[in-house]
């Protein structure tokens, strides 16, 4: 079986953000950049169905500038097989990148696609949806639990919906997209960073693959979340409640 | 693009991506699995046995071996960030580590025979042999050249005598490097030579105490090891050792690990510092507001950038394989007693919250006496350095 992982560069989830002055986006300057932690989770995924099926290839895509190159090594040094790095310039929206790895699903013809929901810097959640119906393969989003029959022609996916839990099937090929709590990755190791040097990083030029990347959305404006008010003391619990009550209104 | 501000002069970008990606693996470790134990470890006088798996698993059991022993065919520069990253955490954790690679794999590697190789250096890498290096004695730390161990030659191999002390890893060792005179000639007593020997924990005349009363390297265990008429078959002896060259040479590995690793100790007490100087209001204002905390903060940061440029310059002239011992001493040797100034500074600054195991610093501070005293003490390498400089020998 071969899997497609596509991997995002964000910024890592554990630094502070601001926004830059003209509000057109955030500073990158001093910020750390990782994989996308739903990304990571698919990578994940991926590595621990090619351990259960063995011969499975897992295949890396990324889109962006050059330095996404760091976070591709990364996937490697995790265990995935190859990867391709789509070069790009400039911010993406979603159906471009979903039609850029629809490309590329032509070209390498996995059987699954396995990408995160969402990442976490424009939190779009779309890319794997637009991806599917492109395809026009069948899609199973919010993975919690994905499982395959005996034949590995079939797949079993929980999902987490509101509330609860949805369980999905599909014959393969298809597109499914991860949760948080599908799997905790795993670390590159230390053999596995140095494997990682030994593997084919494929650059391909954006506009090799013949795709409009004219961007159908616009960012107009990036803002910070407001700051939060200063808390306040109250004497006396009976203060509390009423305040809780009154103001609050949350009792 | 420094990736924390622990990194002034952007180090970072020195690094290869390999080399940053070692150091992101290992600090994700230290962050996520060691640190939330090590209190308890501090405390007890345990070592996390626990982790040792993980540790293997993670490749920081001889990473620099060749692939084909089972090490990670990694370079010095990342062992180097790997052995920072792991002191962040605590020394007791980089010790361990350093005597499993520097101590024990690279004397086998280097000194070992084929079939000691293969059959240590790969159950080594996976964390299932633990070893340690023997060759302090209770009356030979600084000088180990007068160490008093024996080792006879008999019928099929030798027979040892003596006592090793402050043996880190010793009483969970499956194996030791030990060290020991052996006459070549028995009757000639000026055929002594220093040899290394590999002794399995299960040999007869082979005990290995633990020493208790430490308040230092807690989270580390420390041991002595009794050899009492013990015998250890012909293969055992390293055929590469010959004098104190071979085990000085172990040290010179450990020390450039060490080197960097007691950046990472005071990158752990300078950010706990820091961030408790921004927060912590007396009289007017926050402390880090006063020009006396300030002052030592920024020579906390000073000394701390410019041991990280010494130790980068330092692994890539061992990666050239251009490096001199002398060079290791400086390192170690400003390098560690830089750290204990700083971690002294830092426990100061937290007023009597330094005192505290709430916060990482009197933990570093503690576990740095030992690290400034062991694998030669700061003046045994001042006076190393002063030689080399002179070309006059003060050690005796
Ligand atoms: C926790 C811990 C773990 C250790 N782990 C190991 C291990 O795994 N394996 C191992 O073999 N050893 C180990 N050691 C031992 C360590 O390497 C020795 O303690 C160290 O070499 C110093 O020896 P010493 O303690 O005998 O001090 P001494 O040699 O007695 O030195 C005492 C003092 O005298 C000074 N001094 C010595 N000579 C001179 C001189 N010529 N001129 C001026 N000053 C001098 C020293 O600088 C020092 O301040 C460990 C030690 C500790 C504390």
């Amino acid at each position: 079986m071969k899997i497609l992982v596509p991997i995002k560069r964000v910024p890592d989830p554990q630094t502070n953000i601001s926004v830059k002055g003209d509000g057109t986006g955030i500073v990158t300057d001093n910020v750390k950049f990782v994989i996308n932690p739903f990304c990571e989770i698919a990578l994940e995924e991926a590595l621990r169905i090619k351990e259960q099926q063995g011969g499975a290839e897992v295949v890396l895509v990324s889109i962006g500038q050059k330095v996404a190159q760091e976070q591709l090594r990364t996937g490697l040094a995790m265990g995935a097989d190859r990867a391709i790095l789509v070069l790009s310039d400039d911010e993406l929206d979603a159906a471009t990148t979903a039609a850029l790895l629809a490309k590329l699903v032509d070209q390498e013809k996995p059987e699954l696609v396995l990408a995160g929901k969402q990442a976490i810097d424009d939190d779009a959640n779309q890319t794997g949806q637009i991806l599917a119906s492109m395809l026009d393969w069948p899609q199973a989003t919010f993975a919690s639990k994905v499982e395959f029959s005996g034949d590995k022609k079939d797949v079993t996916v929980t999902r987490e919906v509101d509330g609860g839990l949805e369980t999905v099937a599909f014959t393969l090929p298809g597109v499914i997209t991860t949760d948080l709590r599908l799997n905790e990755p795993r670390y590159a190791s230390l053999p596995g960073i140095m494997k990682a040097r030994k593997k084919e990083l494929k650059e391909i030029p954006l506009a090799e693959l013949g795709v409009d990347a004219k961007p159908r959305v616009k960012t107009h404006k990036v803002s910070p979340p407001p700051k939060r008010a200063a808390g306040r003391k109250v004497e006396t619990v009976q203060e509390l409640v009423n305040l809780l009550h009154t103001e609050a209104k949350l009792i | 693009m420094p990736a924390s501000r622990s990194d002034f002069y952007a180090v970072e970008d020195l690094l290869s991506v390999e080399e940053r990606a070692v150091r992101d693996t290992v600090r994700r470790f230290v962050d996520d699995e060691f640190l939330p134990l090590v209190r308890q470890h501090f405390t007890d006088a345990t070592f996390p046995t626990e982790l040792t798996p993980r540790i293997a698993e993670l490749g920081c059991f001889g990473p620099t071996v060749p692939t084909e022993y089972g090490g990670a065919g990694l370079n010095s520069v990342a062992y180097g960030v790997m052995t920072q990253e792991l002191e962040r955490g605590d020394s007791g954790l980089r010790s361990f580590a350093s005597v499993q690679s520097s101590l024990v794999m690279y004397p086998i590697l280097t000194f070992g025979s084929e079939a000691q190789k293969r059959h240590w250096l790969p159950r080594m890498a996976r964390g299932e042999a633990i070893g340690c290096f023997g060759l302090t004695e209770p009356d030979f730390g600084s000088n180990p050249g007068g160490m008093i161990t024996r080792a006879k030659r008999v019928d099929g191999g030798f027979v040892l005598n003596g006592t090793k002390r402050w043996i880190t890893n010793g009483s969970i060792a499956d194996c030791a490097v030990v060290w020991a005179k052996l006459r070549e000639d028995e009757s000639d007593p000026k055929s002594e030579v220093i040899r290394g020997f590999i002794v399995e924990k299960e040999r007869a005349g082979f005990s290995r105490p633990l020493m208790h009363g430490k308040w230092s390297l807690r989270a580390s265990i420390t041991s002595e090891l009794i050899l009492e008429d013990c015998f250890i078959p012909e293969e055992n002896l390293m055929p590469g050792t010959g004098g104190l060259k071979s085990p000085l040479m172990c040290l010179t590995q450990a020390r450039y690990g060490i080197a960097w690793g007691a950046i990472g100790a005071a990158i752990a007490c300078y950010e706990s510092a820091l961030d408790y100087a921004k927060s912590r209001v007396v009289f007017a204002r926050p402390i880090g507001g006063y020009q006396l905390v300030q002052a030592k903060l920024v020579d906390m940061l000073s000394e701390i950038t410019k041991a990280q440029l010494l130790c980068w310059r330092l692994g890539r002239l061992k990666d050239a394989g251009e490096m001199r011992p002398e060079q290791v001493s400086l390192a170690k040797m400003n390098n560690v007693s830089q750290a204990l100034r700083i971690a002294r500074v830092a426990r100061d600054i937290l007023g009597a919250n330094g005192i505290t195991d709430d916060y990482p610093i009197i933990r570093h501070m503690l576990n740095l006496e030992t690290v400034n005293t062991y694998e030669g003490t700061e003046d045994v390498h001042r006076l190393t350095l002063g030689r080399d400089i002179t070309g006059l020998n003060a050690f005796e």
